[in-house]
């Protein structure tokens, strides 16, 4: 590495909102604190769904690096309908069984794996890999758009493999064009780039290139979309635009969303699974998870003991 | 509290640090000081010095007409010896045919081996085996090129000659060039692709997207500025190398007649001579002894690498223009700029 060259420039990432904390009340043994989820916030408005449906099932999964066990012995539902959040604290082993559902893992070099996966019905090690990652797409915690146009980065999705080359407009084909445009509403990113379709997205703001990389993994139909803490580098205010987009999302896809962020658990989540050095301690509905912990390790965290 | 009201002023004495005095360092560090000031005046000097003096001695004998003149086959007298339009086509002809050969291997192999590289003994073999090309003489990979492409069954890249093939032809000069081209571009294709932050292949690996339409569609648009650099800079070698010229192109001032009915592949398969064989032939030290064509022809070569390192430094220079200023995609979304390992080779080699 050449010692002249100026050292990379990193974005500087929020772990948490600056939102104020809530007082919390200590955490007291067996019946103390009373509702730690109604002093967090308020929940994002929401009709319930009315018909889920099982998408994935995580069965027994056990995932390794090396030598390191690092999810133990979990199983999960993941419903379309609802949002899954995946809370706890760091090296909890969240992201990694994230990104084992679409088998992200297997470019570690050294992860391994125990137990079944399956979508539904199939088990996920039986399904072709490029055809798995379409079903089930993934949205990271930096916003990681191609450096290409706004039209490009969807575009590129949408194929299966070897996208359309949308340089130049005339040779677009309507129909490619339609597709990239539902893609962005969908995201709720077309109005506010509509103009613009060919600009650069390396120069949309942080929160509008997060939600041009979820109208790209949108765009590719996914049953699954899978978000690996997609707020944690963004502002309130987009943090808001795209916490009520994951709420409107979650009726035609099944939404798993990893966060360090209780208040977003609590306000996007239907159902939580807190874990902890890599078990899942406690899974529920998500105002039972926060309210009334069955776990004392769940009440200490979601309390603020620890984490 | 006393000026609340009034906006504060900035302080008309501003406390700078003391300089550092030189004086007060031991001799031993004044005396490293000024030594390390003399040598790189030093060199600034030299390299002025030649530039300027190509330059004025080059303007002299300059004349338009050079440029589209042939030069005259066999003439020995500097006012006959013509233009030195065959040589600049020579020179053309050789570096086009080099990076047409060069660009897509150096890339390919770089591609193959940042993104697959399995296993694991063929990537290092491969990787010492690119090192090793770049550090072989040119005139080692001239001689082996010419026993190479002296066989019979290599005719069609030359013509015939008593034993098999002649060997020398704008192809296999090409050819042998694209060796010394391939190690640069590889090493600035390598550089790139290291450097596009892992981010960029997940985010593609998450949309089902295989490691091949990543590289073409993601990775390679990606890194344009560093394959482009590398592949003047490999240009930049080819142009100024001589040694491959003299054994691959034979010595003949002009451009040979075609050899065959094949449209462009009959032009290749003839000889001719570059600028930098022409310059050799006509310096003090060569057999032409036209020394006034030969300043000339040293101005144009100059003004040719000097260009194609503009080029580069304009590929790779950080942005001070705006976003929109060649390579500042790359530059955000790598952050750090794509480094150019080995400049030494663009200045013409003798």
């Amino acid at each position: 590495m050449d010692p002249l060259m100026p050292p990379p420039i990193r974005r500087i990432v929020l772990d948490r909102e600056p939102t104020v904390a809530p007082p919390r009340e200590p955490p007291s043994g067996a019946n103390g604190s009373a509702s730690a989820g109604a002093a967090l916030a308020q929940r994002i408005a929401r009709q319930p769904v009315a018909n889920t449906r099982e998408r994935m099932s995580i069965e027994g999964v056990w995932l390794a690096y090396g030598d390191n066990w690092v999810v133990r012995d979990v199983s999960l539902p993941v419903r379309q309908g609802e949002v899954l959040a995946l809370i706890g604290a760091s090296g909890s082993g969240k992201t990694t069984l994230l990104r084992s559902l679409n088998r992200l893992t297997e470019i570690t070099p050294g992860a391994a794996r125990a137990g079944r996966i399956a979508l539904d019905g199939t088990d996920i090690h039986e399904l072709e890999v490029n055809y798995l990652r379409r079903r089930v797409s993934m949205v990271f915690q930096q916003p990681n758009p191609f450096p290409m146009s706004i039209y490009d980065n969807v575009a590129y999705s949408l194929a299966e493999q070897n996208p359309e080359r949308g340089r130049r407009r005339r040779r677009r084909s309507p129909e490619l064009g339609q597709a990239v445009e539902d893609a962005l509403r969908r995201a709720g990113l077309l109005d506010e780039v509509a103009g613009d379709l060919d600009r650069s997205a390396l120069r949309l703001s942080g929160g509008q290139q997060q939600r041009l990389c979820i109208a790209r993994a949108l765009a590719a139909k996914p049953q699954v979309l899978l978000l690996d803490e997609p707020c944690s580098a963004l502002d309130p205010i987009s943090t808001a635009t795209i916490e009520e987009l994951i709420i409107s999302l979650r009726e035609s896809v099944a939404v798993v969303i990893v966060t360090h962020n209780l208040q977003q658990a609590f306000r996007v989540a239907d159902h939580v699974a807190f874990m902890h050095l890599g078990e899942l301690v406690e899974y529920g509905p998500s105002e039972q998870v926060f309210d009334r912990p069955r776990e004392q390790r769940t009440r200490d965290y979601v309390s603020g003991a620890f984490g | 509290m006393a000026g609340a009201a009034a906006s504060p002023t900035p302080p008309t004495a501003i406390a700078r640090p003391p300089r550092e005095r030189i004086s007060s360092w031991p001799l031993a560090d004044r005396m490293f000081y000024g030594l390390a000031w003399l040598s790189g005046i030093g060199l600034c000097v030299i390299a002025l010095w030649i530039v300027v003096f190509m330059l004025i001695k080059g303007i002299a004998y300059l004349r338009p007409a050079l440029l589209w003149t042939r030069p005259a086959a066999g003439s020995i007298h500097q006012t006959q010896a013509g233009g030195i339009l065959d040589p600049v086509e020579g020179t053309l002809l050789v570096t086009a045919v080099g990076t047409v050969i060069a660009a897509p291997l150096g890339i390919g192999v770089a591609v193959w081996l940042v993104e697959y590289g399995r296993p694991r003994a063929l990537a290092r073999a491969v990787d010492s085996g690119i090192e090793m090309l770049a550090g072989v003489p040119s005139i080692v990979l001239a001689l082996f090129g010419l026993l190479f492409f002296s066989q019979g069954v290599l005719t069609f890249v030359s013509q015939p000659a008593a034993s098999g093939a002649l060997g020398q032809s704008f192809l296999a000069c090409g050819a042998v060039m694209s060796l010394i081209a391939l190690p640069l571009i590889f090493a600035s294709t390598r550089e790139g692709l290291e450097q596009v932050p892992p981010r960029l292949r997940e985010a593609s690996f998450a949309l089902g997207k295989t490691r091949a339409t990543t590289s073409r569609y993601v990775l390679l648009p990606a890194i344009k500025p560093s394959i482009a650099a590398g592949t003047v800079l490999g240009m930049g070698r080819i142009i100024g190398d001589t040694a491959i010229v003299t054994l691959l192109l034979g010595g003949a001032a002009q451009l040979t007649e075609p050899v065959g009915h094949a449209p462009v592949w009959s032009v290749l398969r003839g000889t001719g001579s570059t600028l930098t064989s022409y310059i050799y032939y006509n310096s003090p030290s060569g057999e032409g002894n036209a020394h006034e064509k030969a300043y000339a022809a040293s101005f144009v070569l100059l003004l040719m690498v000097l260009g194609l390192n503009a080029i580069v430094t304009r590929l790779t220079r950080d942005s001070l223009d705006g976003p929109r200023g060649a390579g500042s995609r790359i530059r955000s979304m790598v952050g750090r700029f794509t480094p150019v390992r080995d400049m030494s080779g663009t200045a013409g080699r003798f």
